[in-house]
């Protein structure tokens, strides 16, 4: 087992037929301090699994309302440190599942084992590598199921049969489904009905496992996706939080309400 | 130290997960592009010997980039330094003025091998995005250029060619606005589009597939430097030292690739230095960190984060906090030597050989080039040879110079 914790929850999700919902907002954005709050609101208004964005300066597969988070949090000087410290505080009255999101660089400059490590200190369930595929993770997939910590394996629609056979054989717990061909953000390119129907053939190869669908899901996208195990979204609250700053409204309030709003469209 | 294996290509030097000397380079690509990037793999691997592409590859390279390009010696500038003689590979001449037409053609071949109908890449001098739209075009691919708005206004000329030959340019506004964003933006664009589209990284950088593409393609160059060498000094001189920019780095690769075995030659490559403020473009001579950009690891300009730290140079092409992993490999192996160069000697280096050899007429990043042979031909005995790769000629930085200089145009 790698997250007890990631593996409860899912497994109390299952037991009371819910649909998780996973959010995924910058570290940082758009400062340490409201993102901390922002994280707080989204945890009391229902999400499951929060997803924090470690930026990092050239991504390559992000679309632009996270681009834009990420150019904000990093433009106010967001550290790695700063990430552990937010985490830190937030699960100090929290229990709610933290996954972080970022590129193989950060890892690497803070050291592989620096980062590990301090995943495990801080409680974090989870790590996703946007640009750390397989087999290029298997070294580090082992490093955090060495230390409870679940590394999430990415699959695409483009992701080959074979590829997916042992992909998912070397996954954790929870496998993120990449509903389409498109950076974060992207209009849907597929009917719900297709993205399912795909998303179940990945499923089936081991129904044992959980798998999360992300990527184009938004507020009138949402419910036609309910039957996944969770659904993950990003850049909607990223662009709630873009256009909160810009209409001189309060984000953290914008953000809870955007997840009560989501989160009653998938029950 | 790291051993070159020989008789073995430099681009396949790497191991099987792509790493050159196991630490540079491999594939460090969001899953989505996994496929693509093993389609295209298998798709090069094989055409890179097939005689019918092999034909097809050679017909264009001579009669629409128009090689061989002359390589010529360079009397008036020899005699002004006194000591080595110095030389010239002309790459400029290829049709469209730059050694970036080799992998745009290959790219384009391969586009129409793999039945895409678009064609995408990224520019920073304008140079890749003004070859890829001339090569899209005579291929009837649809084409799409990203580009830094910066770069966009200071290489005007070569974006009214790639309006011309009928290509879109997107312009990227992140970041520096220059090259790493439109490198970034055009790997983006191809995440979500890889079913329909190909994409040709502009230089030997990225994911490693694309970077053997484009090692292969200039590859040419000194392909037929050694040819030209043989007949005009009846065989390679012992005494040969070749000397080429490097912003990505993708013609020195080719410049330098018939002559990674033969160890009597000194490959120079030069980096951009940069203005006077401390800021550049020179990962290999700054001894930068090892790091992860675009899919590749390499030597790079970051803070100690891990963020990707911007950089500055007069010449747009060599303008990249990155460097391919190829010349990572050939520093660590202590065959190639880097060094760097300044603006302000790149632009002396431009008025110097456009003085005494005005066809020549180097664009600013082979300027780099040439300020480094000014600076240690007069040190050298007079049987040593210099060639510089001039890759490419200068019409797009007229604006730039003339400004420098104090001219109006």
């Amino acid at each position: 087992m790698t997250s007890h914790t990631l593996k409860k929850n899912f497994d109390k999700l299952k037991e009371k037929k819910e649909t998780a919902l996973i959010t995924y907002t910058v570290a940082g954005d758009p400062d340490k301090e409201t993102s901390l709050e922002i994280l707080k609101s989204i945890a009391k208004s229902g999400a499951n699994i929060i997803e924090i964005g470690l930026a990092h300066n050239t991504p390559i597969g992000d679309g632009k309302e996270i681009q834009n988070s990420a150019h904000r949090a990093i433009s106010n000087g967001i550290l790695v440190k700063d990430l552990f410290d937010i985490i830190e505080d937030f699960k100090k009255n929290y229990s709610t599942d933290i996954i972080i999101m970022t590129y193989y660089n950060m890892i690497l400059q803070f050291g592989a084992d620096n980062f590990v490590n301090e995943c495990r200190r801080t409680k974090v369930s989870g790590i996703i590598c946007v640009d750390l595929p397989w087999p290029e993770n298997k070294e580090f997939a082992e490093k955090c199921k060495n230390n409870s910590i679940s590394f999430i394996q990415l699959v695409a629609p483009t992701t080959s049969k074979e590829r997916l056979n042992k992909i998912i054989k070397d996954s954790h717990e929870m496998i993120y489904y990449i509903s389409m061909l498109s950076t974060t953000g992207g209009d849907l390119k597929s009917s719900p009905e297709e993205i399912l129907k795909n998303y179940n053939d990945v499923k089936n190869i081991d129904p044992s496992k959980k798998y999360v669908i992300g990527f184009g899901i938004t507020e009138n996208t949402i419910s036609a996706l309910k039957s996944a195990d969770g659904l993950v979204v990003g850049s909607v609250l990223c662009k709630e939080i873009t256009k909160s700053i810009k209409s001189g409204q309060n984000p953290v309030t914008n953000v809870a309400n955007m997840i009560v709003k989501l989160k009653n469209k998938i029950q | 130290m790291i051993e070159i294996k020989k008789g073995i290509p430099l681009i396949d030097q790497h191991d099987e997960n792509g790493f050159y000397a196991g630490k540079f380079g491999g594939s460090y690509v969001p899953e989505t592009l996994k496929k693509p990037i093993e389609d295209l793999t298998i798709a090069f691997e094989k055409l890179r010997y097939d005689e019918s592409f092999l034909k097809e590859r050679d017909y264009y390279f001579k009669n629409f980039i128009g090689t061989p390009t002359p390589f010529i010696k360079l009397e008036n500038l020899t005699k002004h330094l006194g000591g080595a003689n110095i030389w010239c590979k002309l790459v400029s001449k290829a049709t469209g003025g730059a050694h970036k037409v080799y992998n745009a053609t290959v790219h384009s071949l391969l586009a129409k091998r793999l039945g895409k109908k678009y064609i995408v890449g990224d520019t920073g001098a304008g140079y890749a995005g003004k070859m890829l739209s001339m090569a899209a075009a005579k291929f009837n691919l649809k084409c799409k250029i990203f580009m830094g708005t910066k770069d966009i206004s200071r290489q005007a000329i070569n974006c009214f060619s790639m309006k011309s030959f009928g290509a879109e340019i997107v312009p990227v506004d992140s970041g520096s606005k220059t090259l790493v964003d439109a490198v970034s933006e055009c790997i983006r664009y191809w995440v979500a589009n890889c079913d329909t589209t190909h994409m040709a990284i502009g230089s030997t950088v990225g994911p490693n597939i694309f970077i053997k593409i484009c090692a292969w393609s200039t590859a040419q160059i000194s392909k037929e430097l050694k040819s030209q060498l043989i007949s005009y000094f009846g065989s390679v001189p012992k005494k040969l030292k070749l000397l080429n920019c490097v912003g990505g780095g993708s013609s020195a690769a080719g410049f330098f690739n018939e002559f990674i075995d033969d160890e009597n030659i000194e490959l120079i490559g030069i980096e951009a230095g940069g203005p006077e403020n401390g800021k550049h473009a020179a990962p290999l001579t700054n001894n930068c960190k090892i790091g992860v950009l675009h899919g590749a690891a390499q030597y790079v300009l970051q803070n100690s984060e891990g963020q990707i730290e911007e950089t500055e140079s007069i010449a747009a092409g060599l303008d990249y906090p990155g460097v391919s992993p190829l010349h990572c490999f050939l520093k660590e192996a202590g065959r190639a030597r880097y060094t760097s160069a300044s603006d302000e000697e790149a632009l002396e280096a431009f008025k110097l050989v456009s003085r005494l050899e005005g066809f020549v007429s180097p664009s600013l990043e082979p300027s780099h080039a040439f300020a480094e042979a000014i600076k240690i031909a007069p040190k050298l005995s007079k049987d040593t040879i210099l060639v510089v790769n001039s890759c490419g000629e200068s019409s797009k930085d007229h604006n730039i110079i003339a400004e420098k200089l104090g001219y109006k145009l």
